[in-house]
């Protein structure tokens, strides 16, 4: 097996998020509406994810610039509701997303 | 799968004839039941039946369809347009090999300009670089790599393919080099099902997302060798147990599917997550499938692509009607809390061991083939003289197995 089996450079560890990370949307993971059922959908290898309108607002918000804080105070202001409530919330949401491999660290300055 | 649904976020796995009843979503959570039984949202297109390997566990049919009867590139590209039109999300190149075709890019290049999500089933084994590198370039979103064992004697074995493993480590290599998600499929069965925790620390070493232990189904080819691939209970229990342990170790690194060996489930899988509900499958003349075991139902009758529609077979098609929903249902399923959780189970088995599809799956513990069922299972795997396989190759089913020890 000469030069077929390179091991990864250092081994692939869980992402832990917090309010600085910046995340994004691999190449691989497609968010998009699905005119067909009127609503938005991720498409990612063999599943399909099904965001709430909340989870939409979230997702278009990662460019790859915002962090994690700064969507959190972006939505707080526009739905006029609590920065911790909002940040907890989408933390969470954030976090479970990241461990099934739909998001991931952004480069900063690249474009997702 | 005992991951508790994010916030904000419900998921639909590929509601795949195998999947696990237990904790698997609906297959099509939608706000819209009517609409979702509509519309399938996966398709899985067999390409082509050949296929390099001969694993004596192939999902095809037993009776094989030849290279001369494939649907042709075009007829290929049209299935695509028309798919993306009913509302089908994502489609799955299998085969066979569905590289032996190659007019896969063509192919490919369509689905993707016509906004699915592309996922290619592939052995590996017959893949260049090149050949990847222009599948990438043609659109293509995933890759879904079988591996037959970690230990490369026995995978060569199991296949009846010299090498096969130095070549699947190198296209692994070369999908993670191209930017492409990577799933690792694994079908387990008893003569491997003792590396289901090395297969799994495998699939994170060469990078994968995702990997799926998938346990063998006994259907089709794995009907015919069920005697040699027949794990024991213990063994089993043992796997899920190793599984588990992965699951919590490996966190955030890769995903866990298993799929449970339903003669050792609680309760039947929710077949297709549904009968015509959410999957659609094409044959490679065209046949238009509700689930790709469905031709094993000799009293269906199917319809091909090139005489009728998609959207009118997936509506209309009698094999589409006969159990989409559940007024089909006889008892004990008709009066069942579960009927639309699991459906029944699955007809194809149902066909097989009682005559009629209609029956409650013989998995479900109301079926009064339950007992019975399970006891086939419990003397097979335990049988230490364990039967030679009967390899997937045009004809292979007429051989006679022979017995040898194995202990």
């Amino acid at each position: 097996m000469a030069e077929t089996s390179e091991q990864p450079k250092s081994a692939p560890t869980r992402l832990i998020v917090a309010g600085d990370t910046v995340l994004a949307l691999p190449r691989h993971i497609k968010l998009r509406h699905d005119p067909g059922r009127g609503r938005w959908i991720i498409l990612a290898p063999e599943r399909v994810f099904n965001p709430d309108e909340t989870a939409v607002e979230v997702l278009k918000l990662l460019d790859g610039q915002r962090s994690v804080n700064d969507i959190a105070e972006t939505l707080s202001q526009q739905y006029q509701a609590p920065l911790e409530v909002v940040k907890d919330d989408i933390l969470a949401m954030l976090q479970d997303l990241t461990d099934k491999g739909v998001l991931v660290k952004a480069e900063r300055g690249a474009t997702p | 799968m005992n991951e508790i649904a994010p916030t904000h976020v419900t998921e639909s796995a590929m509601p795949l004839c195998a999947r696990s009843p237990d904790g698997a979503p609906a297959a099509d959570p939608g706000p819209d039941p009517a609409l979702c039984a509509r519309a399938p949202i996966g398709m899985l297109c067999e390409l082509t039946h050949r296929c390099p390997l001969q694993c004596p566990y192939c999902s095809n049919p037993v009776e094989l369809e030849r290279a001369n009867v494939e649907l042709t590139t075009a007829e290929w590209q049209d299935v695509m347009r028309q798919a993306a039109q009913l509302g089908v999300l994502q489609i799955h190149l299998s085969g066979g090999e569905p590289t032996a075709r190659k007019d896969l890019e063509e192919i490919v290049k369509v689905a993707a300009d016509v906004g699915l999500y592309t996922n290619l089933i592939t052995a590996g084994v017959t893949l260049t670089r090149d050949r990847l590198a222009k599948l990438v370039e043609a659109g293509l979103d995933h890759v879904q790599l079988s591996i037959q064992d970690v230990d490369p004697e026995n995978a060569d074995r199991i296949a009846a393919y010299k090498g096969g493993m130095a070549k699947k480590i190198q296209v692994a290599a070369w999908v993670k080099e191209l930017g492409l998600p990577l799933t690792i499929n694994a079908p387990i069965h008893r003569q491997n099902i003792h590396n289901v925790g090395r297969t799994i620390d495998f699939a994170v070493e060469l990078g994968a997302g995702r990997v799926e232990i998938a346990h063998v189904q006994y259907y089709a080819w794995a009907l015919l060798n069920r005697a040699a691939l027949m794990p024991t209970k213990e063994a089993f229990l043992k796997a899920a147990k190793q599984v588990e342990e992965a699951r919590e170790k490996y966190k955030g690194v890769i995903v866990i599917d298993a799929i449970v060996p339903d003669y050792y489930a609680k309760f039947p899988k929710p077949c297709m997550g549904g009968w015509a509900r959410g999957i659609v499958n094409i044959t490679p003349s065209g046949r238009v499938l509700p689930c790709h075991a469905a031709e094993s139902i000799k009293t269906l009758a199917f319809d091909n692509i090139k005489d009728r529609p998609l959207a009118d077979i997936w509506l209309n098609g009698a094999a589409f009607q006969a159990y989409r929903g559940t007024s089909w249902m006889k008892e004990p399923c008709r009066s069942c809390p579960r009927k639309e959780i699991d459906y029944g189970g699955c007809r194809c088995q149902a066909f097989a061991l009682t005559g009629d599809a209609a029956n409650t799956d013989p998995a479900c513990s109301l079926s009064p083939m339950h007992a019975q069922w399970q006891a086939v299972a419990e003397v097979e795997s335990h049988n230490p003289n364990v039967p030679e396989f009967t390899y997937r190759r045009v004809g292979g089913a007429a051989k006679k197995p022979e017995t040898h020890n194995v202990s």
